[in-house]
């Protein structure tokens, strides 16, 4: 990559995952920038969800995998150094496929993980709920309605009312696991923009089948293919020069 | 050779069969209801509700079994139902499939199908001689528990497993820790279907007869604490009838019964219609 100074995010080393005897992901080897937009694409079943679940260890709730090598957050490795699981998916959201918003009001869906970590003072939360609202873009709509059930709302409002569920715990990662394959265009493109904005906070990876949004919305492409990363780069030299002949017949729709 | 019929024809008759069939399962059970009612209903009055019986139960009332069946079942829902949803969130949340967990789930089938003169024995010899407890409500309500649990056990299993696994992630990717997730995510969800299951529990035990008798005793008396002997209405309606006592009386205690389980069923139906409201 251009600037080697500056310290990865998420450093990836000779990773490898097994689901049971099923070689998941082979020897990975990935830095994921920080305040950048990583996409991850590739054909179905090539291992990007699994590597983006590797981040936060959701896999660990799957029984029968097996890691192998390292993967470090901030230069600490997030099995063998200090941070458990809890700690770590503090610091690492995720946003999942569908809009999974808890069977709660709008405020109780953002103020629960704060609750979670503690905390019980009401204007706190108030301030929190509020702030992560307006940062997920969705305050205007809900200010009104912060005490009507979240599953009333429509599927891109909850799907930016989970990422502002995910912003009230002020992690540095955002992890988004293909996040607008339930959504409509307008609500997909609101999602993307929201990227944007968040980018200068957040670093962002997304697993994404849609090879338009990682071509408009991320900065840098990985491509996957069999569990291996084929190519990774800026998006605009991934998407108009690629190295690699199956990156090139992926994005060129003749592969996957 | 086959009479050719045609699809709409077929639906037709398939529609007018489960109708039959859902009719004949309403019938018999109204049926029940109506017998019971009709020859129990003129006995009760308030004084047959609020008065010890006299004469062996000839005369009198019946408060000494509303009281003894209220206590023995309250006392095996309290054992029970904290086992049982133990055990539940156990299976579910804290292990995967092992050995163990097919032992248990095993064990707890067996146990279900357990006939309740079996759980009568046992409570007699356990509870009642080997650790001394003797008759009492304290026995009839531990036996009444295990007898339970199973049910419990099983149901509260089920629901919590139908709670979708993107609820659990959701909580997880907050960073909210598993026994946080259980507490705060899972059994608020699954609360319905374990509620339910407890209902089940409380419907056998305050009709159950068998493990009861040997464990709970026959005393015509108010119970004053977990240690004394007591009659529920299911023994209390056994021995009437069995002995020739009242049969009025029998079907008046048999009344009270159904009246009783009919309304436990429908406080928990509204309870679960108010909770799933609020929870939109």
């Amino acid at each position: 990559m251009e600037e080697p100074t500056v310290e990865p995010k998420i450093a990836v080393r000779g990773l490898d995952l097994y689901y049971g005897r099923f070689h998941a992901l082979k020897n990975i080897d990935l830095d994921v920038r920080p305040n950048t937009i990583t996409a991850i694409i590739g054909p179905s079943g090539c291992g990007k969800s699994t590597l983006l679940r590797t981040f936060n260890r959701m896999n660990d709730l799957i029984t029968g995998v097996r890691v192998d090598g390292s993967v470090r957050l901030d230069g600490q490795d997030i099995w063998t150094g200090s941070l458990t699981p809890v700690q770590l998916r503090r610091r690492v959201g995720m946003v999942f496929q569908r809009p999974n918003p808890f069977p709660l009001s709008v405020f109780d869906n953002v103020a629960f993980g704060p609750r979670a970590h503690g905390q019980r003072n009401r204007r706190v939360l108030e301030e929190l709920v509020e702030e992560s609202l307006r940062g997920a873009r969705l305050w205007d709509e809900v200010r009104d309605r912060l005490n009507q059930p979240a599953t009333e709302l429509s599927l891109g409002a909850q799907q930016r009312l989970c990422v502002a569920r995910l912003l009230a715990v002020r992690p540095d990662v955002i992890l988004l696991d293909e996040p607008c394959s339930a959504l409509d265009p307008v609500s997909t493109l609101a999602i993307e923009s929201l990227m944007r904005e968040l980018q200068d906070r957040y670093t962002i990876v997304i697993v994404t089948h849609n090879m338009q949004q990682a071509a408009r919305a991320s900065d840098e492409s990985v491509y996957m293919l069999l569990g291996e990363i084929i190519e990774h780069g800026p998006t605009s030299q991934v998407f108009t020069n690629p190295k690699d002949s199956r990156t090139e017949q992926y994005i060129t729709g003749r592969l996957g | 050779m086959t009479i050719p019929i045609d699809v709409e024809t077929k639906h037709r008759i398939v529609v007018v069969l489960l109708w039959l069939a859902a009719l004949v399962a309403l019938a018999v059970l109204a049926f029940i209801i109506a017998v019971v009612l009709w020859n129990g209903l003129p006995a009760v009055t308030l004084s047959f509700l609020l008065e010890s019986p006299r004469d062996m139960g000839r005369a009198g009332g019946i408060f000494p079994m509303v009281v003894s069946t209220v206590a023995v079942t309250l006392l095996a829902v309290i054992v029970a139902a904290p086992l049982g949803v133990g055990t539940a969130i156990y299976l579910t949340e804290y292990t995967s499939e092992t050995a163990l967990t097919r032992v248990i789930r095993f064990g707890a089938e067996c146990l279900a199908g357990v006939p309740s003169i079996i759980f009568g024995l046992f409570g007699f010899i356990f509870f009642v001689i080997q650790l001394g407890m003797g008759w009492s409500v304290l026995s009839g309500g531990l036996t009444l528990a295990v007898m339970i649990l199973p049910t419990v056990m099983r149901t509260a299993e089920e629901a919590i497993r139908a709670v979708p696994e993107s609820f659990r992630e959701a909580s997880f990717s907050t960073g909210a820790s598993r026994w946080q997730t259980v507490t705060q995510v899972v059994l608020p969800s699954a609360l319905p279907g374990i509620v339910t299951g407890v209902i089940l529990g409380v419907g056998r035990g305050v009709g159950e007869t068998a493990a009861v008798i040997f464990t709970a005793g026959s005393s015509l008396h108010i119970p004053t604490s977990i240690f004394s002997p007591a009659r529920t209405m299911a023994v209390h309606f056994y021995i009437l009838a069995r002995e020739g006592i009242s049969m009025r009386h029998a079907y008046g205690t048999a009344a009270v019964l159904v009246i009783l389980i009919l309304a436990i069923n429908t406080a928990a139906n509204w309870l679960m219609l108010r909770f799933q409201a609020k929870q939109g």
